[in-house]
């Protein structure tokens, strides 16, 4: 039988304040345990939650990079549970009326687009972490991310294929970004991930039960879980069983998929308005100034690079899948080198080298200037662009060297002095007269060896194209 | 020293006749002498009183004082305060020494006032006859076999057995008006937002706010001079322009139209209360002030939308209480949900678990329509009556309670008729309106207060109507017997 997957994504984004949600303390990662804990964070008697509007500001930025309605009022509520790292014994959250509504955000599938719907965004605060195991039987409280702030953004159920979530969430991770609202550092859990997954009969319009994998904060996480749980939900659904709805973890040591809680033992979070804060009311005026101070969009940016560069649209979504990169990008071609060029040297040769050294594009040993000096040597002819690949790595080793004076030490500057070009050509002609008989009775391959041997002569070194010309010239005379 | 207003203390002090440090250790001298018939204090620290009296004597000194500069100030203990054992008269927060001050106690501090101690209250606020707290009852010093109302109890009682010049209340449901009626001095529960909550420990964030305590309106008006001001701790603190509400006590009330709800004279109001209430509004009009019958029709609703908000807020506000960081925890327990159960069960009083209980049942899934929203609708609707009502008149009046103080025990174990002493001073707290208590006569001894209920941010008006009043008659300056 034919199943259908659907797949719904809840992302909690930790906003990029200095600041918590609801206080003044600091919102730094790593710090000594309760070190950020103020007096709000531990919930002590008579202390009250003050909105930290830097964070409402990221929310908005949000709602403008996914061209979703901006509520003009939203009410914070409290969701009520006891749990010791939840100091208040309540978390403030938005509910019945989040601040943003109604977005989207655009993914390509093998080339095609496909618009994901994003129900709604709201604000909320983090909640403090359980240490267990420092004191043997006992479990230890940090307080420290109590009250940091969150986005959560909550997806239709619009996706169909784990390759797809992954592909949605890779998105959602580069646009927080771009947008400077997140840092995007997954292994500190400033993005996190719960995916909500169902199937049903091919063509069934009814949805099946959903179960939702908890909290993944790795893009492979993500695809492995979801892979694991349709099979284990088709495998049940086969046999004649049936699913029931249920929070579940992903335990990425054994790939498998386990229930935290079923949907009996949920909790009635008895979720109201919370009387210590204001409606948050968001003006058209607000609105504006934060859209002066918006960054252009990455679909934008890419559209930009494919009209007016002549990019592909391949390197142009991939030159602007993330901001440093296209920043990187932007900073070379300042510098006048010819786009293609630049977009290649980025996507091949710098990638490649990311890649294996396994860093961002900011830690890059070598600065757009210079990858712009190291492009205009192949465009001047100084230097061929295999040899530039060998300057290249030599700068790599040594990221401050002065371009010029490595392809000197290199010896790679190209030979483009006509006289001595000529003069090698003649040589050559003179030593390899039966291949020159061969070109001249029709055999054009023979005339390409003879390329290869006056490159072989200059060791490399002479202007390929003045070798061609110059021997076209002396032998059709 | 006893029964001068505030202003003459502030005179004392000025003009050397007393230093702070003297006023300061004859009060606490008193509360040494009366408090354990009264148990109107949970703590005293006469080191730290001292030490600020002190601090307010050298500021006298150099002439930075003003009027409450080194005067004694009993504060409620609800109020965190720094270096204080902060109670709010329950087991739960027996050990909680604050690491901070209330807004309210700091801005007590930065006008030089003392801290004259920490009084008691009913637990958690929740309690008309301060019978609830983890301390003991309070006495009613007019007749120690009755109650002084609640919640803000202990401070009552230190105002009627003029423990203090002066005291702070909170007041969510009628807890500064009510007993300042039964006990007989004036009591000002303030616009919601106009004092900061800021360190006030939470009952119903919505319906708390904290006011003056003091025998005569012109110290309520002093007092509030302090302790009114935009916070920005506090989010649903109103940045209301700063006013001098000792400015305005004399001005004329000639052509004051009072209004007077017919449902506040209805069933449930005791006979001779009735009486006395009827006088002062003659009183009133023979000062040239005219009475409109007003209509007030969504009354017999405040009581039940009350029972419905503030336990849904108090269930939640209160949930902070779990034994894990600070306060109660119990002493044996084998896993966490016996470490919650038992603190909780331990930690709290019958009334405040009865009120966690109904608060959590009227938010589950499933009841939060049909009592939560519902309250919401029907408390608008009680605002809208208040609205309508000031389109007629100026001020409101009627009586504070049903009736004189009542006896010990007598309605502890009935909770309902309990929440029925709160039945004229509970709607203003759902509209967010100010209200105020003035003894305006005494049936056998006992004090009966008439209550003012004035329209947002009207209680400099309210204190001018109080005070001429109180300029023709003296039920505010009269004591019980045996204070002396």
């Amino acid at each position: 039988m034919d199943w259908d997957i659907v797949i719904g994504i809840e992302t909690h984004v930790q906003l990029r304040t200095n600041s918590k949600q609801f206080s003044g303390a600091s919102t730094a990662y790593g710090s000594e345990p309760n070190s950020q804990a103020c007096l709000v964070s531990l919930a002590y008697p008579g202390v009250l939650p003050v909105l930290n509007k830097e964070a409402v500001n990221c929310a908005i930025r949000f709602g403008l990079a996914t061209d979703a309605e901006i509520a003009s009022r939203s009410i914070f509520a409290r969701k009520n549970y006891f749990y010791p790292d939840l100091p208040k014994g309540y978390q403030i959250s938005q509910f019945e009326l989040p601040i943003v509504n109604h977005g989207k955000l655009s993914i390509s599938i093998n080339g095609k687009e496909k618009e994901v719907r994003i129900l709604r965004a709201h604000l909320e605060e983090d909640a403090g972490k359980s240490l267990h195991g420092i004191v043997q039987g006992k479990t230890g409280i940090d307080l420290n991310r109590a009250g940091t702030p969150l986005l959560e953004i909550v997806t239709e159920p619009d996706m169909s294929s784990a390759d797809e979530a992954v592909t949605y969430a890779k998105k959602l991770h580069e646009l927080v970004q771009w947008i400077g609202i997140c840092d995007g550092n997954m292994q500190e859990g400033s993005f996190r991930c719960d995916v909500n997954v169902s199937v049903k009969k091919k063509g069934d319009t009814k949805l099946g039960t959903r179960r939702e994998i908890k909290n993944l904060n790795s893009f492979r996480f993500i695809k492995q879980a979801i892979d694991y749980e349709v099979n284990w939900q088709i495998e049940r659904l086969e046999d004649g069983e049936k699913i029931d709805q249920a929070t579940i973890l992903f335990n990425p040591e054994t790939g498998e998929t386990r229930a935290m809680r079923s949907k009996e033992e949920a909790n009635d979070y008895r979720y109201f308005p919370d009387p210590d804060l204001l409606p948050l009311e968001v003006t058209a005026n607000m609105i504006d100034k934060i859209k002066l101070s918006m960054p252009e969009l990455p679909a934008s940016v890419a559209e930009r690079f494919e009209k007016n560069l002549g990019l592909s649209s391949y390197d142009a979504s991939e030159l602007t899948a993330n901001r440093e990169v296209t920043n990187y990008f932007n900073n070379v071609l300042q510098f006048e080198c010819s786009p293609k060029i630049t977009a290649n040297w980025i996507l091949g040769v710098i990638f490649s080298q990311l890649k294996e050294k396994d860093i961002s594009i900011s830690l890059c040993p070598i600065s757009p200037a210079q990858l712009a000096k190291l492009i205009q040597r192949i465009e001047d002819q100084t230097i061929s662009n295999n040899a530039a690949k060998k300057v290249f790595d030599a700068l790599w080793q040594k990221p401050n060297t002065e371009i010029d004076l490595l392809i000197d030490e290199l010896g790679l500057r190209q030979i483009s002095d006509s006289g001595a070009i000529d003069q090698l050509v003649e040589e050559v002609i003179n030593a390899n007269i039966n291949m020159v008989n061969e070109f001249k009775s029709g055999k054009e391959k023979a005339f390409n060896a003879l390329v290869g041997q006056v490159m072989k002569a200059s060791k490399g070194k002479a202007n390929p194209t003045q070798v061609s010309e110059i021997l076209k010239k002396k032998l059709t005379i | 020293m006893i029964n001068l207003s505030l202003k003459s203390l502030n005179q004392g002090l000025v003009k050397k006749k007393f230093s702070s440090l003297e006023l300061t250790q004859f009060f606490l001298n008193r509360v040494e002498k009366h408090n354990s018939d009264i148990n109107a204090f949970i703590s005293i620290d006469a080191e730290k009183s001292l030490t600020q009296a002190k601090h307010a004597d050298a500021l006298i000194q150099s002439g930075q004082n003003s009027l409450l500069t080194g005067i004694p100030v009993a504060q409620k203990d609800i109020f965190c305060s720094a270096g204080w054992r902060t109670t709010c008269g329950s087991l739960m927060l027996d050990n909680f020494i604050s690491p901070y001050d209330a807004t309210v106690i700091q801005k007590f501090n930065e006008v030089g006032a003392v801290n004259l101690g920490k009084t008691n209250m009913d637990e958690f606020a929740m309690g008309s006859s301060n019978e609830t707290s983890y301390y003991g009852s309070v006495k009613n010093p007019w007749d120690l076999s009755l109650v002084p109302g609640g919640s803000s109890g202990g401070s009552a009682a230190a105002i009627a057995a003029r423990l203090a010049p002066a005291a702070t209340g909170t007041d969510t449901g009628g807890s500064i008006r009510q007993p300042a009626s039964l006990c007989g001095f004036t009591g000002l529960k303030p616009t919601y937002g106009l004092v900061s909550r800021f360190g006030m420990i939470a009952f119903a964030s919505s319906l708390d706010q904290a006011g003056p305590m003091a025998p005569s309106a012109e110290d309520c008006a002093a007092l509030l001079n302090v302790m009114a001001g935009y916070d920005e701790k506090d989010s649903t603190s109103i940045n209301h322009e700063k006013e001098d509400y000792l400015a305005n006590l004399d001005e004329p009330i000639k052509g004051l139209r009072i209004g007077v709800p017919k449902e506040f004279f209805e069933k449930g109001l005791d006979g001779s209360v009735q009486k006395v209430i009827e006088a002062a509004l003659m009183s009133y009009k023979k000062m040239g002030a005219e009475l409109v019958d007003i209509s007030l029709p969504n009354t017999h609703l405040a009581i039940p939308v009350y029972y419905v908000i503030a336990p849904a807020e108090a269930s939640s506000n209160l949930s902070r209480y779990d034994g894990v960081r600070y306060g109660y925890r119990a002493k044996e327990y084998d896993d966490l949900m016996e470490m919650y159960f038992k603190t909780r069960q331990e930690g709290f009083g019958e009334e405040v678990k009865r009120r966690i209980l109904i608060g959590t049942y009227v938010l589950s899934a499933g009841y939060y329509d049909a009592y939560y929203l519902k309250a919401q609708k029907i408390r608008k609707l009680i605002s809208d009556d208040f609205k309508k009502a000031f389109e007629k008149c100026d001020v409101i009046m009627g009586p504070s309670a049903p009736s004189v103080a009542f006896k010990a025990n007598e309605k502890k174990s009935d909770p309902l008729a309990m929440y029925l002493q709160d039945i004229y001073t509970i709607s203003t707290n759902l509209a967010g309106l100010p209200g105020m208590s003035i003894p305006a006569g005494m049936i056998e001894n006992l004090p009966v207060g008439l209550q003012l209920i004035g329209n947002y941010f009207k209680e400099s008006q309210m204190l001018n109507i109080a005070h001429a009043f109180q300029k023709e008659t003296d039920w505010h300056t009269r004591m019980p017997d045996g204070v002396s």
